[in-house]
């Protein structure tokens, strides 16, 4: 099993797997029993009922099936995509400028990229939202992009300097001795073999911006829980169990699946490029790989 | 621009202070009281509680905070469950949502102890008890603790969803402030800012330090 399991308890005999085993059905029959409850409790309330469910193959008011999921995945999850789509590069680009700028000789600059990193940071990201809608005046899509890219921006800014710091010092110093400029070595050599560990990182960084373009929902933009709610409104509030079932399991595909790929990009990371950190010491998880939610 | 608006309204910052506080604090501890357990959930030796908290874990890490919010609010009254809107309904939310990454950062703390720490341990004849409480628990502890702060930081910010379902913390009370003052947005929403930035900076900082700390002890 897992290494937790072996840190903790000795590989366990035929007794211990016995009681093991008996343990886990004991556990995994109480785990069971609290879910029937509560399903039979919500069967009860008349959840599970058909024409509940109904509105996603058979909906009510003259509308067809096609309607809902077109208003749900093209409406609802394209906004939301795009909010991302926008956000995203932009705050890539960014965060890339905002950790090369921090590298920097100039005092001042540094200072200055220091602190648009950590002010940016340290905020909600529905307050910096706010802050464009209201201070800007900007429309609600415009005030999503700003609030996911400056708090994204800083977070990147941060994932990339972990990066280039792991990397051995006898990369820039072999850069040094074969006389590339500052600039030559970070292009040519050190960002080149940074993006590269990097890459888990940024794409997990990916999955907490797309979860926060719904806060969109709350400063007014259209997203995939506004549409849900819309539908909702429209067809009646009997029908938000099944609406919000699907909406939720979108979330969970489109995340599962980016997570997925950023476990993935971290085993090729870790079989093809040098090994810039040690991945086998013990030791707490690089910076930046847990840094959102 | 005037800056007297801040200081006009420094009780309705207080207030909002205070709530973002009290979220954060009550949510907090309830998240590391549920996330601790779903942790021993995660490295116990009984699959079934295993799938359980891995189940749990996944379900609630991939759905954003105002989905969770919006579930209770408006789903939960199909099941019969109506909360009362407002503090306890936001308490509950981020309880949940933060307790997945409570667990998460305890479960890697713990994998961060090497296997042969508890291998010496069974070597000079501890007992599982023993190696666990003066082995294994005190550096799990020490690397558990950064994560765990930056953690509560990400929850401090996130009460600001509240925001968006009737409670009046911060962010709320930047919104209602600015609306008033129109004339002054800018500074009225800076000076909210400022009370985050209170908070998560120096956290933060005391996170970078600690971490760098437990770095070195290894």
């Amino acid at each position: 099993m897992s290494r937790a399991t072996s840190v903790l308890y000795d590989a366990p005999g035929p007794l211990a797997r016995r009681r093991e085993r008996i343990g886990s059905v004991v556990g995994g029959l109480l785990v069971l029993a609290l879910v029937g409850v509560g399903a039979w409790y919500a069967a009860g309330r008349g959840v599970f009922e058909a024409d509940r469910w109904a509105v996603l193959w058979d909906p009510p008011k003259n509308q067809s099936a096609l309607d809902v999921w077109r208003s749900l995945l093209v409406v609802g999850l394209g906004a939301t995509l795009r909010a991302a789509a926008v956000a995203a590069p932009l705050a890539l680009l960014l965060g890339l400028v905002l950790a090369v700028l921090r590298t920097t000789r100039l005092a001042p600059v540094r200072v200055a990229a220091s602190v648009v990193i950590e002010l940016f940071r340290g905020l909600p990201v529905l307050l910096m939202m706010f802050f464009a809608l209201l201070a800007f005046g900007w429309s609600a899509f415009a005030a999503v992009i700003f609030g996911l890219t400056v708090y994204n921006m800083a977070v990147i800014a941060e994932i990339v300097r972990a990066g280039l710091a792991a990397l051995p010092k006898g990369q820039s110093e072999a850069a040094a001795a074969i006389g590339l400029s500052r600039g030559q070595t970070l292009r040519l050599v050190l960002l080149p073999q940074a993006l590269r560990t990097m890459a888990p990182s940024l794409v997990a960084q990916l999955v907490v911006l797309l979860k926060d373009s719904s806060l969109g929902f709350i400063v007014g933009y259209s997203e995939l829980l506004k549409a849900i709610q819309n539908n909702a409104q429209y067809f009646g509030n009997a029908s938000v169990v099944a609406l919000f079932t699907v909406g939720a399991g979108i979330y969970l595909v489109v995340n599962i699946s980016l997570s997925r790929l950023a476990l993935r990009l971290q085993g090729r990371t870790r079989r093809t490029a040098a090994p810039a950190v040690d991945v086998t010491a013990p030791g707490p998880a690089p910076r930046g790989a847990t840094t959102g939610h | 621009m005037d800056l007297m608006v801040i200081a006009d309204n420094m009780p309705a910052y207080l207030a909002g202070f205070r709530m973002t506080a009290q979220l954060t604090i009550v949510a907090g501890l309830g998240a590391l009281v549920i996330g601790l357990a779903v942790a021993a959930m995660r490295v116990s030796p009984l699959g079934s509680l295993r799938v359980f908290a891995a189940t749990y874990t996944e379900l609630l890490r991939n759905m954003p905070l105002t989905l969770i919010f919006f579930f209770a609010v408006l789903v939960l009254p199909q099941f019969g469950v109506v909360l009362p809107l407002g503090y306890w309904t936001a308490v509950g939310c981020l309880t949940a949502y933060t307790s997945v990454f409570v667990a998460e950062a305890v479960r890697s703390g713990i994998n961060a102890v090497g296997v042969g720490q508890a291998e010496a341990a069974r070597a000079i004849g501890l007992t599982f008890g023993q190696s666990l409480t003066s082995v294994i628990l005190p550096q799990a502890v020490r690397s558990v603790i950064p994560p765990l702060i930056n953690v509560i930081i990400a929850l401090a910010k996130n009460t600001s969803v509240a925001a968006g379902f009737a409670v009046v913390e911060l962010t709320a009370t930047g919104r209602r402030l600015a609306q008033q003052n129109p004339a002054d947005v800018v500074l009225v929403l800076a000076g909210v800012a400022l009370f985050y930035l209170v908070v998560t900076i120096p956290a933060g900082q005391l996170a970078n330090l600690l971490e760098r700390k437990v770095a070195f002890a290894r």
